[in-house]
């Protein structure tokens, strides 16, 4: 203690200025490395006609990779095919995930179990469910025989556009609804048993309850999923690649898979880098939108 | 009055239960078909009406799995990387949510939002400039150019989660050690951290599993068969013709048993984390 005293002050103080840092650094230095600067570079590379081989002899062509992708027929279709994919998966899993955490909101000895067997494809690696479900929507799969056990015209699910986004939009939703189901499910806990008891009181029936008190209460969670949600369907890619491979002739791509294929089949690093800028800059208008929407709650509530 | 009102909600409870019963069995079933399917030869993967019980069943496909396919060093490959990766993970991210949480020092502010800007980065959208960055560093083909990066993809969300919790622990507790002469790195190891368990269980668990099941940045940079990981070996199995259904889900079910496991033990943890990233954005 008497030590302590006895240090000149501004020896400590320059220390305890130190600290902070000490415990950043390496940390920061690999986030700095390995994913700041990546993000740089790629809006970087995105403005070069990329070469492969030699780096340095990289041309600089302005914005023309975003002009070529404006003018690039499989790019729109993948836009779409992403479009078509959120517009298939998003509203199914909200509508489904909040219904069932509606049914399991009440305690009951059989909840954890449900909420087990829901989650369970949620934590179920991309790879396999999507092997799985490329198995089920097989021409002489399950799916088929179920759809019609004769067997007469099996559909080939994976072996056309539409057939097949409805075949990957279906993984998605079953895959998707145990997380947005689990996000209800700890909102609707959340509200006051309270409230509830006084709608009841009041002879609020059970829609006018859950349009009164749940519905209010679960509204912050409900902005969450979709944003992530709407976020997540733009990152869809494992079940594509898996499922379609983007086949055939490219009409299933999406925008990740496409972006994959010119880098790493073209070897177009440029070209392949704008999408991904492109894509970079609509999810970070969607995540800031989030956090407009939660800095306001939290504003409101504290 | 009262006997309708029982009654009504009687029947409420068994639809309900019928519609929970028949939706959870539509979640499980193609679970229980892919278990089954694994215990078929390939001669009856396929067949019309489908097999739902393995006739004959075989346990073929498990030890072809686990004897020629090499698939034991695909799993040690998957396990050494996935725990090194959550371990340095998880410590570099509790270190920085230290400093973060407990401490004034100029550029905090900037510094911590240049940090959450990982969170809103999709991880494919660096994975050109990542391959670059690798291939400069030499390490593409190797367990140090996974783990370097599943580390680092990782370390936005964890800084973030443990922070918040960092910052419900009272600030008192620091300063009585504090004053018992402890330094920092004594506050962070003995006070901080042991108090931290749950968060840390969370982020450990959601760190792993992430690592575990990772399979676009290994299948770019991993060329060398002997360095493959589960995801891009079973990948791998569903050849270019024929695939061998069997083979690829004994293979799938050998994969996911540690996830699932590690998912029943610690379900908590997961609801925590969850609502955690749903109340705070």
């Amino acid at each position: 203690m008497t030590r302590r005293e006895a240090a000149p002050a501004a020896g400590g103080a320059s220390r305890q200025a130190l600290t902070p840092w000490l415990f950043l650094a390496p940390g920061l230095v690999l986030f700095l490395v390995a994913i700041i600067y990546p993000i740089l570079s790629a809006a970087q590379m995105s403005l070069y006609d990329w070469n492969v081989l030699s780096a340095a002899s990289s041309k600089f062509i302005g914005f023309d990779n975003y002009v070529r992708a404006f003018h690039d027929p499989v790019f729109w279709t993948a836009l779409a095919n992403s479009g078509a994919y959120m517009v298939l998966t998003v509203p199914p899993q909200i509508i489904l995930g909040l219904g069932i955490a509606l049914l399991l909101k009440a305690k009951s000895p059989a909840q954890p179990v449900y909420r087990v067997l829901f989650y369970l494809p949620v934590v179920t690696s991309w790879v396999v469910v999507s092997l799985l479900f490329k198995y089920l929507f097989a021409d002489e799969g399950l799916i088929n025989w179920l759809m019609d056990p004769s067997m007469a015209a099996p559909i080939s699910w994976l072996s056309s556009r539409w057939a097949a986004m409805v075949a990957i939009a279906a993984l998605g939703i079953w895959k998707g609804i145990g997380w947005s189901m689990m996000i209800f499910l700890a909102a609707l806990q959340g509200i006051p048993a309270a409230l509830e008891e006084a709608a009841t009181m009041d002879g609020a029936n059970r829609w006018q309850r859950f349009r009164v008190v749940s519905l209010p209460a679960i509204w912050p969670a409900m902005a969450f999923v979709l944003v992530m949600l709407v976020i997540g369907g733009f990152n869809v890619f494992i079940s594509v690649l898996l499922m379609t491979g983007g086949g055939p002739a490219q009409s299933t791509e999406v925008v990740l898979t496409y972006m994959y294929s010119v880098a790493f089949g073209d070897l177009d690093f440029g070209y392949g880098s704008a999408i991904a800028v492109l894509l970079t800059l609509v999810v970070f208008v969607l995540a800031m939108v989030q956090l407009r929407v939660y800095r306001t709650d939290e504003e409101v509530s504290e | 009055m009262r006997m309708s009102r029982t009654v009504r909600t009687g029947t409420a409870a068994v639809v309900r239960h019928a519609f929970l019963i028949v939706s959870a069995a539509l979640m499980v079933t193609p679970f229980l078909y892919m278990i089954s399917t694994s215990f078929k030869s390939q001669a009856y993967v396929l067949t019309v009406p489908p097999q739902f019980i393995p006739n004959p069943a075989t346990i073929d496909n498990y030890v072809q799995v686990w004897n020629t396919q090499n698939f034991g060093r695909y799993f040690a490959n998957s396990l050494l990387v996935a725990v090194t990766s959550t371990f340095l993970s998880v410590l570099l991210s509790s270190m920085m949510a230290y400093a973060f949480a407990r401490f004034e020092f100029r550029g905090r502010k900037l510094l911590f939002r240049i940090v959450l800007l990982g969170l809103m980065v999709p991880t494919m959208m660096l994975i050109i400039p990542q391959f670059i960055l690798a291939k400069g560093f030499g390490l593409l083909d190797s367990y140090l150019g996974l783990i370097v990066f599943y580390v680092a993809g990782n370390l936005s969300l964890n800084t973030y989660l443990l922070r918040s919790f960092f910052i419900s622990i009272p600030n008192e507790l620091d300063q009585a050690m504090q004053v018992d002469g402890a330094g920092a790195w004594t506050r962070f190891t003995r006070l901080i951290l042991p108090l931290s368990t749950p968060a840390l269980a969370t982020t450990t668990i959601f760190t792993f599993l992430a690592t575990w099941d990772e399979f676009a940045w290994a299948a770019t940079i991993i060329r060398d068969a002997d360095l493959r990981t589960l995801p891009i070996a079973i990948r791998l199995f569903q050849g270019a013709n024929a695939t061998q259904w069997g083979l690829v889900f004994a293979a799938s079910l050998i994969a996911i048993i540690p996830v699932i496991a590690v998912f029943l033990i610690f379900q908590r943890y997961f609801v925590q984390g969850l609502t955690a990233g749903a109340v705070k954005g």
